[in-house]
């Protein structure tokens, strides 16, 4: 039996579909139930859902042996699992934002996040040193209402930056989401795990030709 | 930071309570007795030692290390492992004494915890380290006690793990030529990110051949088979000896019967500079992250000033009792009551049966409330009380 920790919201779906074209035979209420914990005994599989967050942890912690992650989560959680696969979906990035035409501050420059290791690792790269303040989401405000200079966050088509008046002064990397596995399952689960890797890495060549 | 409660404990210190304590003590007598039994001998060393010699020689990352300073100002570390605390012994003494060593320990180590919970930064680690034999025939012996004593633990569902830096090493070199280079790809390993190390690849200045040889290298886990293909990517005789090693301790491990636990993984990358020959990791069923792990590390010697090959392995008690999963019970325990006027009889009693090998604890009724709930957990009770010469069974 392999346990599977799904990101909830954005990402599911797209995850979901990739799955069922790699010929899983998902439950069609995976999304809708209200259950935590859903078994799909043909596939001899258990899927659970967890904020995006919080994947790479149950990953770690070996209570799923694989997981769907955003490569943002896992830059920013630096969790002891295995990245085996680019699933190519998804796909944002990381970027520095901020009011038009503004500087930072010289005495203490202030950056807002939900990224704080990330952001922290970029800036110390630029031989910068900024103040991180964590924020758990609307990230835009920051900057708006006086919080920070600048913020870190995902942008994916650059509309709500633009919404609220926000400018792109750096992109920092490249986001996709990626499949992940347990270090012990990943060699107790080798066949399981490896059957899943190679059908999903045919499906997604099969729709980069597309 | 809040005022402590009385009950806290600093993050990832754990008590033993006493059926858990039960648990490991048999486990850690099973495991020290096949130690034993191999010849190792078993050594302690100090829970402190100094940062500038046993701190920096230890494959522990140094954020882990728990510092404090002596009142000279030295700088001090809890041991993270036994490790680098067994390999400044063995060279400042013991191997002057005899060669090769094989030395055993148990001990707790100390690895300080960044993040959340869910982590011990205290943990009792069990293994050996054999010391001044570079042969192969070491490190299939260690290996081939490493399963014993998985076995005699207790534990059949676990499997090794077995890779070769040196294959990696020069794999690397005959590819991308520098050092600089290669270790950026062994980064990658080392933080299991295939994703990341296929990119990295993809952008190097190398021919299609080559790329396709790095590529190709992440697939090469499984069976003894993968060893074969191993072969197709290396040129010239040092990868190839790396891969000769690795058959060799293969049919050695046969003769010891013990080659079903082993598998291979070329892409093992356990640590970025300590082990300097084979490399393998143990892994068991229930749990989460590596029981154990080992290698060869032909290097550390010559830091404490006595060069010298050595060969180990350590496993984490903790761990093991996670995937033995069955707790002992705390019964097996004889209860004997007594009121004062019979207290001579009940002494004698207790005494009797100690001699038979019985574990017995005597308590005078007057000190308990309620007696049902105290000899609740007693696998029998025997009582001396009140004027009657007839000890009751209960």
């Amino acid at each position: 039996m392999l346990t599977i920790a799904m990101p909830k919201g954005r990402i599911f779906e797209e995850a979901a579909a990739l799955l069922q074209e790699a010929g899983y035979q998902l439950p069609p209420e995976l999304d809708e139930s209200r259950k935590l914990i859903i078994e799909v005994p043909e596939e001899n599989m258990r899927f659970f859902l967890a904020k995006p967050m919080d994947v790479a942890t149950y990953v770690e912690h070996g209570v799923a042996d694989v997981g769907i992650a955003g490569k943002d989560v896992l830059l920013e959680e630096e969790r002891d699992v295995y990245e085996l696969l680019d699933l190519k979906i998804s796909p944002c990035y990381l970027a520095v934002a901020g009011l038009p035409d503004t500087s930072l501050n010289e005495v203490a420059p202030k950056i807002a996040t939900k990224y704080p290791n990330v952001a922290s690792t970029y800036f110390r790269g630029k031989g910068e040193q900024v103040e991180i303040i964590k924020l758990n989401g609307s990230i835009e405000l920051a900057p708006l209402i006086g919080l920070s200079d600048r913020i870190v966050d995902i942008v994916s088509t650059g509309q709500t930056l633009k919404e609220n008046g926000l400018v792109e002064y750096e992109t920092i990397v490249g986001i996709t989401s990626r499949l992940i596995a347990n270090p012990v399952s990943y060699r107790m689960k080798n066949q399981d795990i490896s059957t899943l890797v190679s059908r999903l890495t045919n499906t997604i060549a099969e729709k980069a030709v597309q | 930071m809040s005022k402590l409660l009385m009950f806290e404990k600093p993050v990832g210190m754990r008590d033993t309570l006493p059926h858990i304590y039960e648990t490991k003590r048999k486990l850690k007598e099973a495991a020290e007795q096949e130690m034993g039994s191999w010849g190792y001998r078993f050594i302690e060393t100090p829970a402190l030692e100094y940062y500038e010699t046993v701190g920096d020689a230890s494959a522990i990352l140094d954020r882990q290390l728990f510092k404090l300073l002596d009142q000279e100002g030295n700088t001090l570390v809890l041991r993270p492992d036994m490790t680098a605390p067994i390999a400044r012994v063995a060279a400042a003494k013991l191997l002057k004494e005899r060669v090769p060593l094989r030395l055993a320990y148990s001990a707790s180590v100390y690895r300080a915890q960044q993040r959340e919970g869910g982590r011990a930064a205290e943990f009792e680690q069990i293994g050996v380290e054999m010391i001044g034999d570079n042969t192969i025939s070491a490190d299939a012996e260690v290996i081939a006690l490493l399963v014993s004593v998985m076995k005699k633990s207790g534990l059949e569902k676990f499997q090794i793990s077995l890779g070769h830096i040196r294959f990696t090493d020069e794999l690397f070199r005959q590819i991308l030529g520098t050092e600089e280079r290669s270790e950026q790809l062994r980064r990658f390993l080392y933080e299991k990110n295939y994703v990341g190390y296929r990119e990295h690849v993809k952008s190097l200045p190398l021919s299609s051949i080559d790329k396709q040889r790095l590529l190709q290298f992440l697939a090469l886990s499984g069976g003894i088979g993968c060893l074969d293909e191993a072969v197709k990517l290396i040129e010239g005789s040092a990868g190839s000896e790396a891969l000769d090693e690795l058959k060799t301790v293969y049919e050695r491990l046969k003769e010891y019967n013990v080659d079903q636990y082993v598998t291979f993984d070329l892409p093992l990358v356990s640590h970025m500079s300590y082990y300097t020959g084979l490399v393998f990791e143990v892994y068991a069923e229930g749990v989460g992250a590596p029981v154990g792990n080992g290698g060869r590390y032909d290097d550390l010697l010559e830091k404490f000033g006595h060069p010298a090959g050595a060969t180990g392995f350590g496993l984490r008690v903790d761990f093991l009792l996670e995937a033995l999963e069955k707790l002992e019970d705390e019964a097996g325990i004889h209860c004997v009551l007594f009121s004062n006027e019979r207290r001579v009889e009940a002494i004698q009693e207790a005494q009797k049966r100690r001699e038979a090998g019985e574990c017995v604890l005597l308590q005078d009724v007057a000190g308990v409330k309620d007696v049902d709930k105290f000899t609740e957990s007693c696998k029998s009770v025997t009582f001396f009380v009140g004027k009657s010469s007839n000890g009751g069974e209960g």
